[in-house]
Order: structure tokens, then C-alpha cells, then sequence
């Protein structure tokens, strides 16, 4: 089995060498501790909450490499813009 | 004229940083250009053997720095090659010998003498790393195909970034054509891609690297070699020539020429 999965290339070392790589330098790069990033997280969705109601069960927030920079990259769904429209009344 | 300075790196030690930085300086002086190169480890120095300049060194860059002689008389002039000279570190001192502004100080004042100045660094992040590459406008970075040295180069890269060097290139040193087939190395687009900088040397593992280290003659001397001819294309690049990255497939072909040779006796 062993066999057949390195004949068809899943197995090959350098996939796991690169994916490895590219996690731990995402993290050298920012340098930024994973409390940190769930501290970063809280706070911005308690800040998003004062203009929009989101659902924060569905909150994607996680740090992706770019050429030679890293993004921070959030995904969060809206579920109403009610309360930002009538704060601005 | 004012020469270019480029700074040999790589974060992590034994990657290949002085056997890059010998070479280079061997295969810019066969072009015709003047070279110097400045070992800048300082307490560690090794470019002296790998040049095969050892017994040849009288005062180093640290008696410059501190008055004990000219700079003239502290380089070692390669006798085997003209335009070729050596600007040794001392070796029963430290890191703290010298600092970035002495070392850019130096590095100015050769610049005026030479039409390139190749400053081999120490390993690290630290000072010694930082004094090395203070004086250079250009930087290599040399990294082999593996996890610790690739995850160290780009450390290495952020810091030249910030010094705002005015051009950062790679060099991937000792990739072994065999394991990459197999899919057990990273290959040289994986590394590129995970770097994001401008490619400009690949230089395939190669036995003679280290007999020519034993010898203390350049590895360059010997043209055929596959590393020999990966250094030889790097000089070139370095000079603005296009020339295809086709040094892995050089040693596969190498690979059959030298076995059908050996078998008829050549």
C-alpha cells in the first residue's frame, strides 16, 4: 500500500516539507502567537458589533501568505445591518 | 569606479555561503574582472582554506581596522589567477572586533580599487551578520533545499528587505537531481515560490565540491564538473547574461557521458 501511494505521488516528502514550511513561516513572518490572533479575533468582532449583527459561529479569520507578505484574511457573515441604520438616524 | 558589493548569506550554517563566495570570486577574475573577497566571520574564518590562500596571510582585516597595517598590505593576491585577491578575517578574535561602520569604511575604500567586492558572511542574524551585510548594495542568498535552511533564508531575506537592499537573488546549493525525481527533495520551483525572490544560481551536489576544498584549489579551475559549471553560470547572470537554468539536467547527462567514458577508457 505504502507501495502504490508513493507510486502515485502522495506520499512524497517534499509535499510534506513544503506544506510544513509554508505554515511555520507564515508564523515567522507575522510573528504573531495564536493567543494573540484569538485575542485579535475577539476584539475585532466586539468592534464589528457596535455597526453590524454578525454570526459569529461562522467567523474564518486566519493568516495566508502572499508572494512575500501576509495577509490577514477574514471571512464574516452579516446577518443584519439594522442596528448600524439606526444608530445613524 | 566603484565597485559592487554583494554580501554572501544564508541564516544557517554549512549551506555553502564560502564555497559560493570562493567560486564566484574565481569565475568573476576568469572573466576579466577584479575581485576581492572579504571573509567577514570573523573568529571563524574559512575562506582562506576553501581558497586555498591559507599560508599566504600575513595580516587580516582586523589589523587594518585597528592601524597594525595598510590595506594594501593585508590582502593575499591569488598567484594561480590575475585580478584575484583575499581579504582575511582574523581568527583569534570575535565578532566584536569590528563594527558595521569600520566594516562599511573598508568596504568603500575597496570599492574604488575593484570592480567587485564579495563579502562573505558569518551564520546567524546577529552582529557578525549585520556587519557583513551593512556594506553591500546587492545580496545572495545561498539556501540548500531543506526545511531549516529555506524556513532560515527567508528570516535572513525579511532582515536584507528592511535594510533596503537595492537586489536580493538566491542561490539553491547541493540539490540532488536523484531525490528530486523520487519527489523527496523540494525542487527549485517549490523554493522559489515559497521565497519570492529572483532565482540567479542553482548548483547540484557534486562530489568535487569537497575533493577541491581538500585540495585548496578553486573548484572553477576544473571546467567540466557540474558544479563547476552551475558556479561558472552564476558569474554570468551576475553580469546581466540570459542563461538558462539547466544545471540539473547537465548533471544527468554528465552522469552518462562520464560512465560511457570511464567504460572506453577515456
Amino acid at each position: 500500500m505504502a507501495f502504490l501511494e508513493r507510486w502515485f505521488g502522495k506520499d512524497k516528502t517534499k509535499n510534506q516539507a513544503k506544506e510544513r514550511l509554508q505554515l511555520v513561516l507564515i508564523h515567522d513572518r507575522t510573528d504573531l502567537a495564536p493567543e494573540l490572533l484569538e485575542q485579535l479575533r475577539a476584539e475585532l468582532i466586539k468592534v464589528i458589533c457596535n455597526y453590524l449583527e454578525v454570526d459569529d459561529e461562522r467567523i474564518e479569520l486566519g493568516l495566508e501568505k502572499e508572494d512575500r507578505a501576509v495577509a490577514l484574511v477574514a471571512n464574516i457573515p452579516v446577518k443584519n445591518v439594522k442596528r448600524y441604520l439606526s444608530s445613524a438616524k | 569606479m566603484a565597485a559592487r558589493t554583494i554580501v554572501i548569506t544564508s541564516g544557517k550554517g554549512g549551506v555553502g555561503k564560502t564555497t559560493t563566495a570562493a567560486n564566484l570570486a574565481v569565475e568573476l577574475a576568469k572573466i576579466g574582472m577584479k575581485v576581492v573577497a572579504v571573509d567577514a566571520d570573523i573568529g571563524l574564518r574559512n575562506l582562506d582554506v576553501v581558497m586555498g590562500l591559507e599560508n599566504r596571510i600575513v595580516y587580516t582585516l582586523v589589523d587594518v581596522i585597528e592601524g597594525a597595517c595598510r590595506l594594501n598590505q593585508a590582502l593575499v593576491r591569488d598567484k594561480r589567477i590575475e585580478n584575484l585577491y583575499l581579504l582575511p578575517a582574523a581568527q583569534t578574535r570575535t565578532k566584536d572586533a569590528v563594527t558595521w561602520e569600520q566594516m562599511c569604511e573598508i568596504c568603500s575604500m575597496l570599492s574604488g580599487e575593484f570592480d567587485f567586492v564579495l563579502i562573505d558572511s558569518p551564520a546567524g542574524i546577529e552582529s557578525g551578520f549585520k556587519n557583513a551585510a551593512a556594506p553591500a548594495q546587492e545580496a545572495l542568498v545561498v539556501t540548500t533545499p531543506e526545511i531549516s535552511s529555506v524556513r532560515d533564508a527567508d528570516r535572513i531575506i525579511g532582515l536584507l528587505e528592511s535594510m533596503e537592499k537595492e537586489s536580493i537573488s538566491l542561490v539553491i546549493n547541493r540539490l540532488s537531481p536523484k531525490m528530486i525525481k523520487r519527489g523527496d527533495m523540494l525542487d527549485i520551483s517549490d523554493v522559489v515560490e515559497i521565497l519570492s525572490v529572483n532565482l540567479i544560481g542553482i548548483v547540484p551536489e557534486d562530489e568535487t565540491v569537497i575533493i577541491s576544498t581538500n585540495k585548496g584549489e578553486p573548484l572553477t579551475l576544473e571546467s567540466t564538473s557540474p558544479a563547476a559549471r552551475a558556479f561558472s553560470n552564476l558569474a554570468r547572470r551576475l553580469l546581466g547574461e540570459k542563461i538558462p537554468f539547466d544545471e540539473l539536467e547537465y548533471v544527468n547527462s554528465k552522469g552518462m557521458l562520464g560512465r560511457i567514458k570511464k567504460f572506453l577508457g577515456l
